[in-house]
């Protein structure tokens, strides 16, 4: 496309607004992978799990995408409790975590996936609501309400898990738990219960992304293999464990991938996400903001 | 690194085990027998029986590939498809500007996906094993998307190969691709067999249960990897080569297929990853099962069937169908 200024700018809003977004599926890695070493590659799945709930919560009660995230988050985070205790006593207690542990997660992702297949068919799924139709915008740069919205809730999302994990004893568990277990029991705290509280948040966040999601844009269930390649970009270059870390990331991919789509067309965008996955690992695995 | 090759010549020398060579013997002994058959029973056998074998042994090449890295060093790879389409893509390459014999293309699309198993085990081996397993999903993305906008190879619409005429001895093309998939399937096994039972073997197992200790006691870690990795994208990229001729129309999603990866790493962690016949038991259990079920419910369900006895497995069985035999042996004694 002919370069003008005015779609750079215009790519760099949508970009931003886009990392947003991206920001809310990252997190949940961010705190799976970077601070619990569990290497969920099956979170995409658990986003468009929540993605498929409220288009059903949609289509079978009229819910509001609000209600759906109040609804569907909770439940969530319990059944990420409960699935953390599974993955615990299969894999964690045996020290099989590597390749046995890895296999189960891409069993799950492509379980989640296909069973959305089954139960919905492969055609795109969306859901309207009137406040989400409408656009602002401000002299020549627009940006329609189904972004902002998800780009809000995103940032909103960031800052309480960012707060919960600085401010309370458990978030400040759960931060300890990547760094030092044996001082965490010292202090009487029971690192696998914090674990358990984490997991359930990173699913629960995961429930949320995908009701994001599908205000942004209609959904069908393989959208999960590009969201590994961005959830993972993001998480890495941001240097894993780091939530400042994350949303700098997610802003770099979301800008990145706006100018490639601008530019160079819709086609090349799952590309940026893996390509900067590749350059990260290869030049500075320890991210942006790493130790 | 310079520390590790000198240390290395002391893993040359694997202890002797008796009856070593005879296992390899066997293998090469039934594969011929196999194909034997195969010539002789010729046109009595339908076409699509050709085509669910040739199914099946394809999956015996890939799970052996996956297993060489993924079973003995412990290493996920996540990008078999990614690989298998490297495989492809040359045969449908060669095609268009150099045409030549099938088995010359299976040897440059070998060394075309082994450069590159070879290049992503340099960059990425060196960091933990997550990486890895991470940057090999990346790589199968990556590649799809530059094929998907490479319209040379026919970019998203896919591409039409014809198969060349048979030659006489074989009654059909199928026969003939089955007849050179049988050949792949025994080569890879044998290859299998003789690094697992190798230094290249023994130095991968003890990366694979302690890598930090292996290291300090002499194991040249990275350079097994590499070679595991090589070994392993190289008979990945074998596999694929023969497969536009199998379909005669590949489009991206086909030869990027997510059934490749899933089939390729369920395979050997049904069958069992310790052994070099788990692999193969695995394909021939999971493969066959699925052109069943294929033709009796449906493709999507068939797939779902596979996802979750791969997490029933590594749930309840992680040392696969030969662990269950191991040990009901051992409480019948």
């Amino acid at each position: 496309m002919e370069f003008s200024w005015d779609l750079v700018i215009n790519a760099i809003v949508t970009g931003v607004v886009l990392g947003g977004f991206y920001a809310s599926v990252a997190i949940g890695v961010t705190i799976a992978f970077g601070m619990l070493d569990i290497v969920n590659i099956a979170h995409p799945a658990f986003m468009i799990a929540g993605a498929y709930l409220a288009f059903w919560g949609s289509e079978k009660f009229g819910f509001d995408p609000f209600v759906s995230i109040a609804v569907f988050a909770p439940s969530g985070y319990l059944f990420g409790r409960a699935f953390y205790r599974a993955y615990h006593f299969f894999f964690e207690r045996r020290g099989d975590e590597s390749l046995q542990g890895l296999a189960f997660f891409f069993g799950i992702l492509f379980i989640v996936e296909i069973g959305i297949v089954l139960i919905f068919g492969v055609d795109y799924r969306s859901i309207t609501q009137p406040y989400l139709e409408s656009t602002i915008g401000v002299g020549f740069v627009s940006v329609p309400w189904r972004m902002l919205v998800p780009f809000l809730v995103g940032l909103g999302m960031l800052g309480s898990v960012y707060l919960y994990l600085s401010r309370t004893f458990t978030g400040r568990t759960i931060l300890a738990v990547s760094q030092d277990v044996e001082a965490l029991r010292l202090i009487g705290a029971n690192p696998i219960r914090a674990k358990e509280i984490a997991f359930g948040i990173a699913v629960a966040t995961a429930i949320v992304a995908g009701v994001l999601l599908i205000i942004i844009q209609p959904v069908e269930p393989s959208i999960t293999r590009e969201y590994i390649g961005r959830a993972f970009a993001i998480c890495v270059l941001g240097g894993i464990a780091s939530i400042p870390g994350t949303l700098v990331a997610s802003l770099i991919l979301g800008v990145a991938e706006a100018l490639t789509t601008t530019f160079y067309g819709p086609s090349w965008s799952p590309a940026v996400s893996f390509g900067l996955l590749l350059l990260t690992l290869i030049f500075r695995p320890a991210g942006i903001f790493g130790r | 690194m310079s520390g590790q090759a000198l240390s290395a010549p002391e893993l040359r020398k694997p202890a002797p085990v008796s009856g070593r060579s005879r296992t390899g013997l066997a293998i090469v002994l039934i594969g011929v027998v196999l194909l034997a058959a195969t010539m002789v029973l010729g046109s009595h056998i339908g076409e699509y029986y050709y085509l669910a074998t040739y199914t099946i042994l394809q999956f015996i090449v890939l799970g052996t590939a996956w297993n060489i890295l993924g079973g003995y060093g412990g290493y996920v790879n996540f990008g078999t498809a990614g690989f298998f389409a490297i495989g492809c893509y040359t045969t449908i390459i060669l095609n268009k500007i150099f045409p030549m014999p099938l088995l010359f293309e299976m040897l440059v699309a070998a060394a075309t996906a082994g450069v590159v198993g070879l290049g992503t085990g340099y960059l990425t081996l060196r960091l933990r094993g997550v990486f890895f397993s991470i940057a090999t999903l990346a790589l199968a993305i990556v590649l799809q998307t530059l094929i998907v906008n490479w319209s040379f190879v026919g970019g998203a619409r896919g591409v039409y190969v014809i198969r060349p005429a048979v030659s006489g001895i074989f009654v059909s093309y199928a026969q003939f691709l089955v007849v050179l998939m049988l050949g792949l399937a025994i080569f890879a096994v044998v290859v299998a067999w003789a690094v697992e039972k190798s230094w290249i073997g023994i130095g991968l197992a003890a990366i694979r249960d302690d890598e930090a200790a292996a290291e300090t006691s002499g194991v040249p870690s990275l350079r097994l990897k590499l070679i595991a990795t090589t070994m392993s994208g190289a008979l990945m990229g074998m596999a694929g080569a023969p497969f536009p001729y199998y379909v005669t129309y590949v489009d991206p999603a086909t030869a990027f297929g997510l059934a490749i990866a899933v089939n390729s790493i369920a395979m050997p962690l049904v069958g069992g990853t310790a052994t070099w016949w788990g692999p193969v038991v695995g394909a021939i259990l999971l493969g066959s099962a699925q052109q069943i079920l294929t033709v009796t419910i449906s493709s999507a369900a068939n797939l779902f069937i596979v996802g979750v006895l791969l997490v029933v497995f590594v749930t309840v069985a992680p040392r696969g169908v030969v662990g269950i035999v191991r040990g009901w042996k051992r409480g019948r004694k």
